[in-house]
């Protein structure tokens, strides 16, 4: 017990101690200053700028980088779409795996375009290998445009008056080539040593102890595997994600690829203090995000220790923990904290069947994607939490008997229009999207084209749970996390399209949200601190942007969160 | 100050105007301008569709009395929230009322061109109307003089009962309505069409017919908006999960949720914090025009105070007189008593007083020509019928007079000088035919209680600069010892716009207090411009608030109250959102714990019964709109404690306490309820 816990702190507090270098060195990448690998880095950027004919020093206003930001999404989402639409009959097929269906297609296409990676099928007989390296690419330049984002908002947070936003191209190809790849190459290289395949070979058969001969499907995992951390993006080479023995084989690899997911998030924070030269502001988003994420971990690692009150009932001890769902070689501590580690952060890889986790952990995860802003995705967290500062400024501001400011600048109604639009959108996703599902759910009905059956058969249990896993599909979908609950028949027209606009909708939104908010803010007038100034980087703003976050993100889905595991906790216990 | 104010909160007639007022703003037009309470209004209408279809034999929406008490707490809880808004409207024109009652009707006598005079009523008056007044007449409406000078009694105005002068040209020739003459005869200019007056436009936006939602209220109404629209798709949504969960939720269930998570108790006072914030400015004796001037005042950076009358007592005093060398000391006095004789500047008097009346009656200044002080030649002075030329004046005008007439001008005398100047005095040089006598000290006396003002506006983040005419060298001086940040010496009136438009190009907020023609560009330039009532016509228009009392202080008045104005509004809001906890333990539980039995566990308030909880949250959601009335009319108390505090201490009471107190409260109410169900 005690080896386990000790085992998930450490990850824990290495992670954080890395972030700060880590932190830094990204600030210099978006800052342009001089860094030890700049003659590597230099002439490979300088030959993709060329050929491409993109003036990195061209600084854009927010509207440009808006603009730039959709229209390279857009291209990669058609890209995408068609390559899996026909993967059938493209090159890089060995296993001869299908076309995909144009729902599924469009479903998956979106899903990996926004750093999600909801998966509704198996990697192992769903995928091409080109699909595989195209959804790979996906995974950099996803994650590359969720930091370049937080770059702009970082850069529209200096102390000046300017439209002038730098240059999106120049941030996006950067991310990619200074902080992306290196990291996951650190990473691909350990889990290569730990034994993940990479290779472009089909399936391999192999004849085990008993003597049957099985097909082991193996493919170019590694280095997918790699960018599905360090971008936060979760999508699993084979269906059974970080739980494969081939994905994930060692206690090790999973505390690489824990690392691997965190350590950009947590950098990024790190990151802004350094850019900015606001370390103060930095730490107490950090230790505001940090206790958020604790609040979520602790009870879900309690919880599973304790293993499952009905199983005790009946006389069994557990001296593991709750151990269904969950892989023998990880144990329940730390599948309890990657549970958690995944829905805050929006990687959406898993470890351990989420739907078995207790009900407690499952109310936490789906809590923790509620939020959707402590540590939060690559760059998008910042984004989404940005959004929550704007809120408790304007609030706190108005308590403190002063017209609010945020760094120098003037919070007024377009702002906090924006800020409480964009905090809207994630309950109206997620719970009328549950709503259309529970609508046809309680009525069972015929769905037709949608679904084929009646809409219960989609679950795979009745009562609470069957509505968690509904309210966790489209929870991770608007937070563009990508887990499953699982237990939910997902891959047909109703699921693919529904979660697929929530998908799209929930990413991009609340990228032109913050980033609107930061351009006009970057455009009005500095108003240097006075001694009547609320100051941001203190300990007691930091409560305040915890409550706001708490009553906005936590209350809004009270009421759905009781009817799923609240009542299957107070049930079971 | 206070005789003309009513200090209790509510007062009988107010109570009886407002209680009517809360039925009329029950039409939905004047509703739907705030969009919490318009939202409570259609859950409100609902329920009396539900009471009808009950009555006419619907089943499954529970007992009538059940669902009509519903109805009536949502009903109670409109009228309490259009009570708050009625009453504060009734305060602030019953407070603008008693300013008004002073003015109407007044007889007057208006100057026709051709010189006759015609008796009108003061309502017949128009712009641009000559009247006049003589000492024991009522002025008849607010206007300029024209011709005249008089003394005057504006005790019913400002409350102080000294009487005041007021003459035409220069800046103190605006005169009041209501107002009376206590001697010599005006003429008097009328500067406004009868009812729009600043009183009458004060009025205008207390009453609401005028009155625009400030920019922080119109954040705030957005913000509460959001509050609200998540609060619907909570409970729109909330209907499927029912069904899907099999746990049928009747409409009043969801009505009650619905109006106890959104931000009603914000919501239902927000308009009345704005009114009483303008109604506190009046009681202050501040005539504002625009709501947004109030809210811009708690954010000013900067201050800029006059030095003369603000931070010093109006005049300057002769302290000390000092010879120049080879000068007798008496001789000296003598001529330095001769320029001051005919001098009636407080200046003046003061170096008469100073050499002693005994000096004073031996010199005669019979037959001599007096030479006024002009900007031109900064001296002024006698000559005698002797021929002797007798001035003083500014140092550097005297030293020009006696080096153009081939004098020198003595070294010891230049120290002095100096002396006196970086001790923040004012030094009057005295020439006799051209020459050299010596150095008059002035000095100016600072009012007492102005360095604790000056830190107390320190701690709220505002700097206050001294605006004075003085060299900078005594200004320095008055600047440190009143405890000043900055000041700005020599000043000429563009100077004060120069440093007003610095400001605000760093983005600073500037507030001003002005009285003169000349400082109407500076009025309008500054976020907050307070026009002293006594100023002229001119620097009333360019402001955006009006001091009755010409107090130059009041602006530190001014700023808490926009200070309060914006604390109150945040710290209720906090409050109110900070109750949905304790309203979601109790609602959520009683919704789904006939289908759902094991979320008992969730009713940790350990409520009576579904019902119950139900009713009290409904019913403490309705009764602390008006429980938090006087709060919101009086105004969360501002302390200069600095931003950091008051946010902890804002949060503590407001934030923790919203959250506890909802708890306490609806158990309560459910141990009552639970007696009758």
């Amino acid at each position: 017990m005690n080896t386990e816990l000790f085992g998930v702190i450490s990850i824990f507090i290495i992670s954080i101690v890395l972030a700060i270098p880590i932190g830094k060195y990204i600030a210099k990448v978006y800052l342009g200053d001089k860094t030890l690998f700049d003659p590597i880095f230099n002439p490979i950027e300088k030959f993709i700028f060329k050929i491409s004919g993109i003036n990195s020093t061209e600084e854009m206003n927010w509207k440009q980088h808006l603009k730039a930001l959709l229209s390279v999404n857009m291209a990669w989402f058609f890209l995408c779409f068609f390559v899996l639409l026909f993967q059938g009959s493209l090159f890089l097929n060995p296993d001869n795996n299908p076309n995909m269906t144009p729902d599924l297609a469009f479903n998956t296409a979106i899903s990996f375009v926004v750093n999600c990676n909801l998966q509704h099928f198996s990697g192992e007989t769903g995928l091409s290998y080109l699909s595989q390296m195209v959804l790979m690419f996906l995974q950099f330049v996803s994650a590359a445009v969720g930091m370049a984002a937080a770059a702009i908002v970082f850069n529209a947070m200096k102390e000046r008056t300017t439209d002038k936003l730098g240059n999106f191209y120049n941030y996006f190809i950067k991310s990619c080539t200074r902080i992306l790849l290196p990291l996951s190459a650190i990473v691909a290289v350990a889990l290569l040593f730990s034994g993940t395949p990479m290779t472009f070979e089909e399936k391999d058969t192999i004849t085990t102890l008993q003597g049957d001969s099985v097909q082991v499907s193996r493919g170019p995992a590694a280095v997918f595997i790699a960018i599905k951390h360090i971008g936060t993006n979760g999508g699993g080479f084979f269906g059974a994600n970080s739980a494969h023995p081939l994905e994930n084989p060692t206690y090790f690899t999973n505390a690489v690829e824990l690392w691997a997911q965190l350590i950009i998030p947590f950098a990024m924070i790190f990151a802004l203090g350094f850019y900015l030269k606001k370390r103060k502001l930095s730490y107490i988003i950090f230790g505001v995000m940090t206790i958020g994420f604790l609040l979520l971990v602790i009870p879900t690692v309690i919880t599973e220790l304790n293993g499952n009150p009905a199983i005790e009932k009946m006389g069994i001890a557990q001296t593991t923990g709750a151990m269904e769902g969950k892989e023998v070689r990880f144990g329940p501590a730390i599948s309890g904290f990657w549970s958690i580690a995944t829905t805050v952060i929006s990687t959406g890889s898993v470890n351990s069947m989420h739907d078995s986790s207790m009900p407690m952990s499952g109310a936490m995860q789906l809590l923790a994607m509620m939020v959707n802003a402590f540590y939060g995705g690559c760059g998008v967290g910042w984004l989404n939490f940005y959004i929550f500062i704007i809120l408790a400024v304007f609030i706190s501001g108005l308590m403190v008997g002063r017209t609010p400011e945020f760094v120098g600048k003037k919070i007024e109604a377009r702002e906090v229009k924006i800020a409480a639009f964009i905090a809207i959108l994630h309950p109206l996703l997620i719970l009328s999207g549950t709503a259309l599902a529970s609508y046809f759910a309680a009525n069972d009905t015929a769905m037709g084209y949608w679904f084929n059956g009646n809409a219960t058969d989609w679950l795979n249990n009745p009562g609470n749970h069957g509505f968690s896993e509904m309210l966790y599909e489209f929870t991770s979908s608007a937070a563009n996390n990508g887990s499953g609950f699982e237990g939910l028949g997902d891959n047909n027209p109703f699921w693919n399209i529904t979660t697929g606009i929530v998908l799209l909708l929930g990413r991009f939104l609340p990228i032109i949200g913050p980033l609107a908010i930061a351009g006009l803010l970057a455009n009005k007038k500095y108003i240097p601190e006075s001694a009547g100034t609320l100051k941001t980087d203190t300990p007691i703003f930091g409560v305040m942007v915890f409550a706001v976050i708490a009553i906005i993100a936590a209350l809004s889905f009270f009421p759905a969160l009781a009817l799923g595991p609240l009542a299957e906790y107070f049930t079971l216990k | 100050m206070t005789n003309n104010k009513s200090n209790s909160l509510f007062e009988s007639k107010q109570v009886k105007d407002a209680l009517v007022q809360s039925f009329v703003k029950l039409n939905p037009k004047v509703m739907f301008k705030n969009p919490v309470m318009f939202t409570v209004e259609i859950g409100t209408a609902i329920m009396f569709a539900v009471c009808i279809a009950i009555l006419f034999g619907a089943q499954e929406q529970g007992s009538f009395v059940y669902n009509f008490i519903v109805f009536l707490i949502l009903l109670a809880t409109l009228l309490f929230a259009n009570f708050a808004e009625a009453i504060a409207e009734a305060r602030g024109k019953a407070q603008a009322d008693s300013l008004r009652k002073t003015r109407e009707e007044t007889p007057a006598r208006q100057l026709l061109p051709n010189g006759d005079i015609k008796n009108i009523s003061s309502s017949a008056l128009k712009k641009g109307d000559v009247f006049v007044c003589e000492a024991g007449d009522l002025i008849a409406t607010d206007g300029e003089i024209i011709e005249g000078l008089a003394t005057i009694d504006e005790s019913a105005i400002t409350g102080e009962s000294a009487p005041v002068i007021r003459e035409a040209g220069g800046d103190k020739s605006s005169v009041t309505g209501g107002t009376k003459v206590l001697s010599d005869k005006i003429k008097v200019i009328v500067t406004n069409e009868p009812g729009e007056s600043f009183l009458d436009k004060m009025i205008a936006l207390v009453e609401g017919a005028s009155r625009q939602k400030t920019p922080n209220e119109i954040a705030l109404t957005i913000l509460l908006a959001a509050f609200t629209l998540i609060f619907v798709i909570v409970c729109v949504t909330l209907k499927p999960f029912a069904d899907y969960a099999n746990a049928p939720i009747t409409i009043a269930a969801f009505i009650s949720l619905f109006v106890c998570l959104i931000p009603t108790t914000i919501g239902g006072l927000l308009s009345a914090i704005g009114i009483a914030g303008m109604d506190r400015a009046l009681r202050a004796n501040v005539i504002t025009k625009s709501g947004k001037a109030v809210e811009t005042a708690g954010d000013i950076d900067v201050l800029l105070l006059d030095k003369t009358g603000t931070i010093t007592i109006g005049n300057r005093k002769a302290t000390s007189l000092y010879a120049t060398k080879g000068i007798s000391q008496e001789d000296f006095i003598q001529s330095a008593v001769l320029s001051s004789l005919a001098d009636d500047t407080p200046e003046g008097k003061s170096i008469v007083e100073l050499a002693g009346l005994e000096v004073a009656q031996k010199l005669s200044i019979e037959g001599a020509t007096l030479i006024k002080f002009t900007a031109e030649t900064r001296t002024s002075g006698v000559v005698l019928k002797d021929g002797t030329n007798i001035r003083k004046g500014a140092q550097d005008a005297a030293k020009n007079i006696a080096l153009q007439a081939g004098n020198v001008f003595p070294e010891d005398t230049a120290q002095k000088v100096i002396e006196i100047s970086s001790n923040g005095g004012t030094p009057l040089v005295v020439i006799k035919n051209d020459q050299i006598q010596g150095v008059i000290e002035l000095q100016d006396i600072i009012k007492t209680g102005m360095k604790e003002r000056f830190e107390r506006l320190r701690k709220m983040g505002v700097k206050t600069v001294m605006v004075t005419g003085d060299n900078p060298l005594t200004a320095k001086f008055i600047a440190e010892k009143a405890g000043v940040d900055d000041f700005i010496a020599e000043a000429k009136p563009e100077d004060k716009m120069n440093y007003i438009k610095n400001e605000q190009q760093n983005g600073k907020l500037v507030a001003m207090m002005g009285d003169g023609t000349n400082d109407a560009p500076a009025l309008a330039q500054a976020d907050v411009g307070v026009a002293m009532n006594s100023g002229t016509q001119a620097a009333k228009e360019a402001g955006n608030m009006v001091d009755l009392d010409n107090d130059p202080t009041k602006l530190i008045e001014i700023i808490e109250i926009g200070k309060q104005l914006l604390m109150t509004r945040g710290t209720l809001t906090t409050f109110s959102i900070a109750n949905d906890v304790a309203k979601y333990f109790a609602i959520v539980p009683a919704l789904f714990i006939a289908a759902i039995p094991a979320l008992q566990g969730l009713n940790i308030m350990n409520l009576h019964s579904p019902e119950s909880a139900i009713l009290s949250a409904v019913i403490f959601n309705a009764i602390i709109i008006p429980i938090l009335i006087p709060l919101a009319l009086r105004g969360v108390d501002y302390k200069p404690i600095g931003a950091e505090a008051i946010l902890k201490r804002n949060l503590l009471i407001y934030g923790l306490g919203g959250l506890i107190v909802p708890f306490i409260g609806i158990k309560l109410i459910d141990l009552v309820v639970a007696i009758f169900i």
